[in-house]
């Protein structure tokens, strides 16, 4: 996959667990947290689609990678380049 | 009637509901008057095509869509129906203190839906359990229906729900009325919720037992002291009032729907499932000898009845047992309309008479085409309402499995 595609995908699971959002407004720069008042809760939803979309495991050392859509991207760009 | 002072006297000052046949206390209680059942055709996942009491209030009055999806369809309901209640019984919220308001919910059973929905997601992954849901904890704690309610209206006062199988609305009213009492609280949001149409389990576990209802006509489904009564309609729904101590309604002018005057719990200690006539007698007595009054003086006794055979058949037999003799006592019957709504039946029931104390009408039993005799009793109302009586005190029953019983008696308020 492609950092776009990555991307789209990232959009699609954050749009399940944070319906009432605007991704539209989305900054890759800034933390999920702060934009879009996820919770711990939520950062587990994102590891759990991860898992369930894409067959990869995040070990929870690595959780700190997914606190932006550009770390995210940086982060899975690797592990998903054979999907 | 037992004379209390009014700090000591516990007042119904706000209903919030939401039934299979109305989403407010007008709209259920039209309904009722007018013979609209709420039964509808239904499927669910590994059960299949079956019948049900679904509702269909607007989720997203008090909840965001995020919310929703975090929490349970239980703590959906309550959360609505808390809101409704203290919309209704028009207290100024924002300057109760939260703190000593308290959140007392009885439930049938909770976390079977959110259980059977994990084991169907993790099936997918041939049961790894790497894919089951961090939300499974929070959702199937069986505090979560109350907890919701605390976490949507910034409550911070004492919340639980009370497990009393479908005597448990009525066990969520009584636990109001005596924290109330005991001072532990001052403003009380108690009453019962169901979400167990969510569960494939509770469907198969009664076509199992021989007693989940079966009809042609979902409206005809649920019929009470038939003679071809085939069982019960599982529904789901919720009520929640708001209790104040009188002294509290009077100082800030409160309308008032109706006073808990008595109420008796026990338990049969004789059965899983069958129920047992004598002890529903005896706690019916132990409700009056609470209230202070005598069988006549009650003017409608609510029944409890599902629409099994024995259960109807134990339930007039106890009735007949306490009520012979009198003559104005008038029996119904409100399962016959919404079916079975497990841990909000007994609130939610007994909501749907409270409005005889204003309008003196008693609403009837429906869908009896054939009396079973074993039912029979002079002062039931049948098919049609009752209109132009003087309604001053109501009796709701409520019996669940592994035989609990929870009687309530509510008097229209005088000073």
């Amino acid at each position: 996959m492609t950092k776009p595609e990555i991307r789209t995908a990232i959009i699609d699971i954050l749009s399940d667990i944070a319906p009432d959002e605007d991704y539209a407004q989305l900054k890759d720069d800034v933390s999920f947290r702060e934009q879009l008042s996820m919770d711990s809760m939520d950062m587990l939803d994102i590891v759990l689609e991860l898992r369930k979309r894409f067959k990869i495991q995040i070990p929870e050392e690595d959780y700190p990678h997914l606190v932006s859509m550009e770390s995210t991207l940086d982060y899975l760009e690797p592990l998903l380049a054979d999907k | 009637m037992t004379k209390r002072p009014d700090a000591e006297r516990i007042v119904i000052t706000g209903i919030g509901l939401t039934a299979p046949n109305g989403n407010s206390l007008p709209e259920f209680r039209r309904a009722l008057l007018n013979g609209e059942s709420g039964v509808e055709s239904y499927e669910i996942r590994y059960f299949g095509k079956t019948l049900a009491g679904v509702c269909h209030f607007d989720n997203l009055k008090y909840a965001s869509r995020r919310e929703l999806r975090r929490g349970t369809r239980a703590g959906s309901i309550a959360v609505y129906c808390a809101h409704e209640a203290v919309a209704d019984s028009q207290v100024d919220w924002d300057t109760v203190p939260k703190d000593r308001v308290g959140v007392y919910l009885g439930i049938t059973e909770h976390g079977n839906v959110e259980t059977e929905n994990e084991i169907y997601q993790i099936k997918q992954y041939d049961y790894d359990c790497a894919f089951w849901s961090h939300h499974h904890n929070p959702r199937t704690v069986a505090n979560s229906p109350a907890g919701e309610v605390t976490l949507s209206m910034k409550i911070t006062g004492p919340h639980y729900t009370l497990g009393a199988a479908c005597a448990a609305g009525n066990a969520g009213l009584i636990q109001g009325v005596q924290q109330l009492r005991l001072g532990e609280v001052d403003f009380a949001l108690a009453g019962g919720v169901s979400e167990s149409i969510h569960t494939f389990g509770i469907f198969a576990a009664f076509a199992a037992e021989g007693a989940l209802a079966r009809h042609d006509d979902p409206a005809k489904a649920s019929r009470p002291f038939d003679a071809a009564r085939n069982g019960i309609v599982v529904s789901e729904g919720g009520a929640v009032y708001t209790l104040e101590r009188l002294s509290d309604a009077k100082a800030r002018g409160a309308r008032i729907y109706g006073e808990i005057i008595g109420y008796g719990m026990n338990s049969d200690a004789t059965d899983f499932i069958l129920p047992n006539a004598v002890r529903q007698a005896e706690c019916m007595r132990k409700a009056l000898a609470n209230a202070g009054l005598a069988p006549a003086d009650i003017d409608i006794v609510n029944t409890h009845a599902t629409a099994t055979v024995s259960g109807d058949i134990n339930e007039m037999e106890a009735v007949r047992d306490v009520f012979g003799g009198t003559e104005s006592t008038y029996i119904n019957n409100t399962k016959s309309f919404i079916g079975h709504a497990m841990g909000a039946a007994g609130v939610l029931e007994l909501a749907g008479n409270l409005p005889s104390f204003e309008d003196g009408v008693v609403h009837p039993t429906i869908n009896v085409d054939e009396l079973d005799p074993k039912c029979a009793f002079p002062t039931l109302v049948l098919n049609n309402p009752l209109e132009g009586k003087d309604i001053r005190v109501i009796l709701n029953n409520s019996f669940g499995m592994v035989g609990i019983n929870a009687v309530l008696i509510v008097a229209r308020y005088e000073a």
